[in-house]
């Protein structure tokens, strides 16, 4: 498992997005001598009126890098099944109340799956992306450690990729903090060194949120209550919002901030209260479905790690149990505030990235709480 | 790992003899073909030499030749000139599911711009149906655009039959005869076309010119505006060197074509030579007898085309399939489309391969031997 071949005989496809990140990690491999080929994945068509699609600009941006380093390009089409493996996930989510992550499942499914069965296919050894993550190769497992910069540590979002896919898996600038990152495209002189990171997610973009999701499934407006039952106001419709989030209620008045505390699907009313550390915000354990695990081995019975609920969230120590149909409980050291359904529950040991899966169901005194979603 | 280019209806290698005449002409004629003075009269000589031996390779006049900057142009100035010159007798146009997208494109603009536009099918081997063309014209119709050879599968038009029933029709008879043009024997009067479009780059010419035959009576507005080159019809400086090289290039094209019309069906033996001693699984699309003999498109049940592309360009063997789409990726071809109907396996699985100046038995040979290893590893 760890690899002995000299670079030149090793080939290895990037996936490139355009992005300063994926052209420094095939800048690298060149570099070291490796076998490199740029691919570009087109997995959304938001071509405009206009005719303009950002797509086509990350393409140029692609095909400028890889001149400039001197590696083939090619571009490949994963429209269709990202529609059907994450866009229409994404869709039946919200519908459920529920708030997805795209990004797990655009890795999991069509980065780490289709994509990397395409690199295979090229004759390629492994696959690399630009994600801030590390692979550490043992002589009998391959583990997924965090990327050095905390700040930027993208393991959360690959915590499905399993031992087989890591196998095949390079992560080149894992070990970089992205100032660093950004440095070495200048000093290359790289096309996209100085291109701004993409925020959000992938097909959104820099969009309105809702009126995009608008497009695809209808709103239904209703009201915002307290859990006293005051009627503080109307929503757009449930699906626009998600636990903790404080903007876009537009009630005003004196006092602390105001939160969203729960949804009521059946009744269509949204949960509101005041202050950031509302009582209610806070659990202490979930329930996690389609578990998955980087290691060899996945994990039984009941263990302590740390975890995280959300993207760029720090650790919080738990108590993992899994239990005989494969789904985790997962009970927290202390209270965490929060906890969202439909989000993904990231599993670490150290540096290690464990695994993870879906929260499903979150607990307060031993009870499920009905109003998170 | 030496590379084999099987890509010649994408663009060709520019011949020697054609490179010499495009640097001579560029070396010793610098005169604006417009200048009254003695450099322009020289300069208009050679331009009118070059538009003269291109008019006579299809039966026109030199009159009627009108150089544009390539197939594109000639087929949006067809098209365009044709629909705004005659819109006041008609808005009906009819072509095909099959043309090029210079042709389908525009067509679309112009129903945008609110013209009709008839978009006839074609049978499974590409061909359009005289009956059907008969039966789409009406009163109304201005324009008749049907291409010569499709640039994908290979398939030649009736289009002598499709000039023969317009003869009784008002309608302007347009065929862009890009892929056909070098190889085809094409005769303007005899064929009853009224506008026909051609490109330099096809036939071992330059990139960057080509010309649209222009019958003499043919209603079109100009396309370009500014100076009164080509009879007023496309302002703009000439590109003399190109232009003389682009005759050159015919000349040559038209001195080879029945070797090479051979030579290209010897190509496509081997080809299929070496795919049945490999034992894969493979289609032939097209017409079996009319079609261009430097188009080749074959399907190979199981493949995925973007997969296999990549593949045989790492294995040195250069071709095409469909259009390239936004961001690089392909589209399912809209010819195999029309051909094969939606979600036909032809779509995903179906290369282009087309042949020309420098390719020899002993390539093809390798090319097919390359290609069918490749199939055979990804078709499990």
């Amino acid at each position: 498992m760890v690899e002995t071949r000299d670079p030149s005989q090793i080939r290895v496809v990037v996936g490139m997005s355009g992005g300063v990140d994926s052209s420094v990690a095939a800048y690298l491999l060149k570099q070291q001598g490796y076998d490199v080929i740029g691919i570009f994945m087109k997995n959304w068509d938001d071509t405009d009126e206009n005719g303009v699609c950002t797509a086509t600009e990350d393409y140029e941006d692609v095909i400028a890098v890889c001149n400039q380093i001197g590696i083939p390009y090619y571009a490949v089409n994963f429209e269709k099944q990202y529609w059907d493996k994450v866009f229409t996930y994404f869709l039946e989510e919200y519908k459920a109340g529920r708030t997805p992550n795209p990004d797990v499942m655009c890795n999991k499914e069509i980065k780490f799956k289709a994509f990397l069965e395409h690199a295979m296919n090229l004759g390629a050894d492994y696959l690399a992306t630009g994600h801030y993550a590390r692979v550490d190769r043992t002589d009998d497992e391959v583990f997924m450690l965090r990327g050095v910069d905390n700040n930027k540590d993208q393991t959360y979002f690959l915590n499905q990729l399993t031992q087989e896919q890591l196998e095949k898996v390079m992560f080149p600038i894992g070990h970089l903090p992205k100032p660093e990152v950004r440095k070495i495209a200048e000093e290359a002189g790289l096309a996209t060194a100085k291109k701004k990171d993409s925020t959000g997610i992938c097909f959104i973009g820099e969009r309105n949120f809702k009126e995009f999701l608008g497009q695809y499934l209808p709103a239904q407006p209703g009201n915002m209550e307290t859990f006293e039952g005051q009627l503080m106001g109307k929503h757009d419709g449930l699906m626009y919002y998600t636990l903790g989030q404080r903007h876009g209620l537009g009630i005003g008045g004196d006092g602390e901030p105001w939160f969203v505390l729960g949804k009521d699907l059946k009744r269509n009313v949204l949960y509101v209260g005041q202050g950031f550390h509302h009582e209610t915000l806070y659990s202490e354990a979930l329930s996690a479905v389609k578990m998955s695990y980087t290691t060899k081995a996945p994990k039984t019975g009941t263990f302590s790690c740390t975890a995280k609920f959300r993207y760029r969230q720090e650790d919080s120590p738990v108590e993992v149990t899994i239990r005989e149909d494969g789904t985790a409980f997962i009970a927290f050291a202390e209270k965490v505030r929060a906890i969202t359904p439909g989000q993904a529950v990231v599993l670490y040991d150290g540096d290690i990235c464990l695994g993870g899966g879906t929260i499903d169901e979150v607990f307060k005194n031993n009870e499920k709480l009905t109003y998170v979603g | 790992m030496n590379t084999i280019y099987l890509d010649h209806a994408a663009t060709s290698p520019v011949a020697p003899e054609v490179i010499e005449a495009l640097a001579s002409t560029m070396a010793d004629i610098h005169g604006n073909a417009s200048s009254i003075h003695t450099d322009g009269r020289h300069a208009r000589k050679v331009l009118d030499d070059a538009r003269a031996s291109l008019a006579k390779k299809i039966n026109a006049k030199m009159t009627e030749i009108i150089f544009t900057s390539g197939g594109t142009e000639a087929d949006n100035t067809a098209i365009f000139g044709t629909a705004y010159a005659r819109k006041s007798e008609g808005k009906h146009i009819i072509t095909t599911q099959i043309e090029h997208h210079a042709v389908l494109h525009s067509c679309e603009k112009l129903e945008r711009e609110g013209f009709e536009v008839t978009y006839l099918p074609v049978d499974a081997t590409g061909r359009v149906r005289i009956q059907d063309v008969q039966q789409a014209l009406r009163e109304d119709t201005i324009l008749v655009t049907i291409m010569f050879g499709n640039n994908e599968v290979g398939t030649i038009q009736p289009i002598a039959e499709i000039g023969a029933l317009l003869r009784d029709h008002p309608a302007t008879f347009h065929t862009d005869a890009v892929q056909a043009f070098g190889l085809e024997a094409i005769d303007v009067q005899a064929m009853h076309i009224d506008l026909l479009s051609v490109s330099a780059h096809k036939m071992n010419g330059p990139k960057g010119i080509g010309f649209l035959y222009a019958k003499q009576d043919v209603k079109f507005a100009s396309f370009m505006y500014g100076g009164s080159q080509e009879k007023k019809r496309r302002a703009g400086t000439e590109n003399v060197p190109a232009a003389v090289a682009f005759a050159k290039a015919a000349e040559l094209a038209s001195e080879k074509a029945t070797m090479r019309n051979e030579q290209y069906k010897q190509f496509k033996a081997i080809l299929i030579e070496e795919f049945q001693v490999a034992e894969i699984s493979f289609q032939v699309n097209g017409h079996p007898t009319e079609t261009l003999s430097h188009v080749f498109n074959v399907t190979f049940p199981g493949t995925d085309v973007e997969s296999f592309l990549i593949n045989l360009d790492m294995a040195g063997v250069l071709v095409s399939s469909g259009s390239a789409c936004t961001a690089g990726t392909i589209d399912p071809s809209h010819v195999l489309l029309a051909m094969f109907g939606n979600d036909a396996p032809e779509l995903r699985s179906s290369i282009r391969f087309s042949f020309g100046l420098g390719l020899t038995d002993a390539l093809a040979r390798e090319a097919g031997k390359r290609t069918a290893e490749i199939v055979n590893r990804l078709v499990k």
